[in-house]
């Protein structure tokens, strides 16, 4: 009889109920929101979409709590599915289905590799369990190790959207009903990272110090690509997707980090750094989670994802306003919200780490440090876009003049969102110690020091402060210094009168950004001048891309060499049964080679 | 006991600091003046500047929202505090909790930053959204070289002379110069729509809002000028005489920011790019000769 069906059912370790936790954080939030966000479609199709949800939430909570590798596929394979035909279903839209099929083509080359990972681990335990894999990888010949690693890697990171497997996610993102969007970009994603550490910390074994070097590689691209393209974009929820890319790439810089540590032995790094990056994953579940909803809700109001024709909505909806300001505070690590805990905490591990090693080592941590910080300072940026062009300023559209508030579920929704957003900066006194005891778990570390004793003080301590001074300062103003406000029109430097039109853009906003990482996005513009005579120009129109360098060069390449040699292949196929029969045959025998090789 | 002890007194010296930030930047604008022949106002002007504008009625565009009047009070409740933070820094013990501190003084400043460049797009100009779009660039670019200088400065903590030490001070100085809107980056004094960066972005504000970002930005100023002065030979509590030490410092550093931006032409906006990554290398050279122990 083989061992075939697993006996090992679930795991709740502290790492999959962290998970499990990040979960229920985000998609309950997200469901009260779809309430009122589904609220004018039609019964069945709420219907369909609250069963595919709940499938959708469903499998993801099995996924991370999953015993063996096969429930782990069959769950992972089901949350894929889910997310499907969530993305689709505005399915009568050509978009969706683009995009749906982008998505489905990714995740399932993902899966390949999973696949292949876990028949050879299969191959080797004998035996689907957990705890026999990893008992079978302690005994595995390290270049198995680094295959497995790099199958697992690939697919994960096609899940999580790292650069360069980052291409479904500003596709799929945008395209799927904003609360399916708000649990694909908060958790779904973060469900890849959960198998990273599934498997490189806990289930492979000790890790050689490369993985960790390449998945903090992998990190640093991922963070600074991601936000320069989400500075470029002007569509709400595509600039999300691709904050999200930055994100993860925030979240593996500091699981790499740990996993090099790890591996070296420098345990209270590695903790601290797995205590970032594990901070920043419930983070930004949570604040982007928040974002997605917000966008749902100006979509709903306005029915425009162009920023470019939004503006002025922090009049007609406030509170919408609020929470999006809360979440692209969070977002922009600003304190004392919680993205500054788990980017502060990514930093003092990087600092922990430059005093702790030699080297090259130090520099890269340095790097790291670096790329962080020129991350954090280019998603300010981006945010700044982001809110201001959206809501502040004057309406740029009748439709964005015309935005009503969204109702009480879609608010009820935002604020189980914000308010956490607020909670997990203040009272990171009390997370980060439970965090950082999780990811001493994950690494099994038995007891750390926590070098950052700061962190239990000082982010309630700003926040009081900050208060306070603003309190005294607005008191000082309201009744030490009256003075009189005048309201004016704003300066329009002598020109006629002053209208949207002359408000800065998020093009503009982006302009420098554009420029200054034009090696990057290699920009490109067209003009077109119609003229009735040489001194009067009819129409002018201007427009200006950016070139998106992975799909350009290498994705459609890939695309058109997959299309090319599936015309050559053509000719096999001259309807005759009988070369078919000759072909399974030579399949099948080629096939017994193969697998009598092994 | 020691450390609410340490907390008042640190309390104490930041306000002090903070009510001499605008004699710092009435210093460097006299020399200036003087460097460029000028007789020009007296040392003290910033705080006459600062008493005319408080005392003004205020202009406010009917465009805006609440963010424009929320910007000025947190623009200067964050400065104010990373303040204090960078003046608590030294209480901390050395390596680890001081860098954690001073990072988080940098995340506190660019909570201001945020709220600024939001009020410069709220009011609909394209002035103001031009110097929001070029706050944040100039600042992002800067946010890198300031992080490793920070590394560097807290890898090699010690009280003496030392090459990371002075290499460092020279990354922060020239980060300083791009966060405190000086010449090669920007022009303090110009109202000229094609030089104007941190000037745009607060074009609209007037009165006491426009008094308490002024307010602010000299207590930035001043906070770069500490953290500055504590990479050249001597943190400021070292001994008796760190004390008569530390206003010489700040003075010195003031001197050289004056003569740099009397002697260099402002740069292209798209030249700070290259001189704030050169910065950046200075920073990263500073944190190689910190781990050599230079």
């Amino acid at each position: 009889m083989i061992d075939f069906l697993p006996k090992q059912l679930f795991l709740f370790d502290p790492l999959a109920v962290f998970f499990l936790a990040v979960i229920a954080l985000v998609c309950v939030p997200s469901a009260i929101f779809s309430i009122g966000y589904m609220r004018e479609d039609s019964l069945r199709k709420r219907a369909v979409s609250w069963a595919l949800l709940s499938v959708f939430v469903l499998s993801m909570c099995f996924v991370a709590t999953a015993g063996n590798l096969f429930s782990f596929l069959i769950f992972w394979e089901l949350m894929s599915l889910a997310s499907y035909f969530l993305v689709v279903s505005d399915f009568r839209h050509e978009k969706s289905v683009r995009a749906g099929t982008i998505y489905l083509i990714m995740t399932h080359a993902g899966t390949a590799c999973l696949m292949a990972a876990f028949f050879i681990l299969y191959n080797h335990a004998g035996s689907f369990d957990y705890n026999a894999v990893k008992e079978a990888a302690l005994l595995l010949a390290p270049q198995e190790r680094n295959i497995i690693f790099l199958l697992l890697f690939t697919g994960f990171a096609v899940k999580a959207g790292v650069v360069p497997f980052h291409i479904w996610l500003p596709y799929a993102h945008p395209q799927a009903p904003s609360h399916v969007s708000s649990i694909m970009s908060g958790v779904m994603i973060k469900i890849a990272v959960y198998g990273m550490i599934r498997f490189f910390v806990t289930l492979l074994g000790p890790a050689p110090a490369w993985w960790g070097a390449v998945i903090l590689a992998f990190g640093i691209i991922s963070c600074l690509a991601g936000v320069i393209y989400a500075l470029m974009d002007q569509d709400l929820k595509r600039l999300l997707a691709y904050s999200s890319v930055e994100n993860v790439g925030i979240i593996l810089l500091c699981v790499g980090t740990a996993i090099f540590f790890n591996s070296l032995g420098v345990n209270a790094v590695a903790a601290l750094a797995m205590c970032a990056g594990l901070y920043h994953l419930v983070n930004h579940a949570l604040f982007k989670g928040l974002l997605f909803l917000c966008s749902g809700s100006i979509f709903k109001a306005t029915h425009l994802r162009d920023m470019e024709k939004m503006g002025g909505l922090i009049k007609t909806m406030p509170l919408t306003a609020i929470f999006f300001l809360i979440g692209a505070m969070g977002i922009s690590a600003l304190p004392p919200l919680n993205g500054f805990v788990g980017e502060w905490l990514a930093f003092q591990a990087f600092f922990a780490g430059v005093l702790q090693s030699q080297g090259a080592v130090k520099l890269a941590m340095v790097l790291a440090g670096a790329a962080l910080a020129l991350t954090s300072g280019l998603a300010a940026a981006c945010f700044v876009k982001a809110f201001g062009i959206t809501f502040l300023a004057l309406p740029r559209s009748p439709r964005a003049e015309g935005a009503r508030e969204a109702g009480f579920a879609m608010k009820a929704g935002m604020a189980l969102l914000a308010v956490p957003v607020a909670l997990f900066g203040i009272g990171a006194g009390f997370i980060a110690p439970v965090i950082l005891k999780i990811s001493g778990a994950v690494l099994g570390i038995e007891s750390i020091q926590p070098p950052f004793y700061m962190v239990c003080v000082l982010p309630p301590v700003i926040a009081v402060a900050l208060a306070f001074i603003g309190i005294a300062v607005f008191l000082w103003f309201k009744f030490g210094l009256r003075r009189a406000q005048v309201s004016c029109n704003t300066w329009d430097c002598g020109y006629y009168s002053i209208d949207s039109r002359n408000e800065y853009t998020s093009t503009a906003f982006s302009k420098p950004f554009r420029i200054a990482f034009s090696f990057f996005l290699l920009p490109y513009r067209k003009s077109e001048k119609i003229r009735d005579s040489f001194y009067h120009v009819r129409t002018f129109t201007y427009q200006t891309h950016t070139t998106k360098v992975f799909k350009h060069y290498f994705y459609e390449p890939a695309v058109n060499l997959i299309y090319s040699a599936a015309f050559k292949m053509r000719k096999l196929q001259p309807g005759s049964i009988h070369l078919y029969i000759l072909y399974v045959f030579i399949t099948l025998a080629g096939l017994l080679a193969f697998m009598g090789m092994f | 006991m020691t450390i609410l002890y340490n907390v008042i007194i640190i309390g104490m010296e930041t306000v002090l600091l903070a009510a001499l930030a605008p004699l710092l930047s009435g210093f460097i604008r006299k020399l200036k003046n003087n460097f460029r022949m000028r007789k020009g106002q007296g040392i003290f002007w910033p705080y006459y500047n600062l008493r005319k504008l408080f005392s003004k009625n205020e202009v406010i565009s009917k465009n805006v929202s609440w963010i424009f009047y929320t910007a000025p009070v947190v623009v200067f409740a964050t400065s104010a505090l990373a303040l204090y933070l960078i003046l608590f820094a030294r209480i901390c013990p050395p390596a680890n909790s001081g860098v954690a501190v001073i990072i988080a003084a940098f995340f506190i400043l660019s909570l201001g930053r945020f709220f600024l460049a939001l009020s410069g797009l709220d009011t609909a100009s394209a002035f103001g959204g031009m110097g929001s779009s070029r706050e944040m660039f100039v600042s992002s670019f800067a946010e890198p070289t300031i992080f490793v200088a920070v590394f560097a400065l807290c890898m090699g903590t010690g009280t003496t002379f030392k090459v990371s030490g002075i290499l460092a001070g020279c990354a922060l100085l020239m980060a300083a110069i791009a966060e405190t809107s000086r010449i090669p980056v920007d022009n303090q004094e110009t109202h000229l729509e094609l030089t104007m960066v941190h000037e745009a972005m607060v074009l609209e504000h007037s009165g006491r809002s426009l008094a308490l970002i002024e307010l602010a930005s000299h207590v930035k100023q001043m906070l770069f000028f500490v953290l500055i002065a504590g990479c050249f030979f001597m943190p400021v509590e070292a001994g008796r005489w760190g004390w008569a030490l530390f206003p010489i410092k700040i003075a010195a550093i003031g001197l050289v920011m004056a003569v740099i931006e009397v002697s260099v032409a402002k740069m292209r906006l798209f030249r700070v790019v290259d001189f704030l990554s050169f910065a950046f290398f200075v920073a990263l050279v500073a944190t190689i000769t910190a781990s050599l122990g230079l």
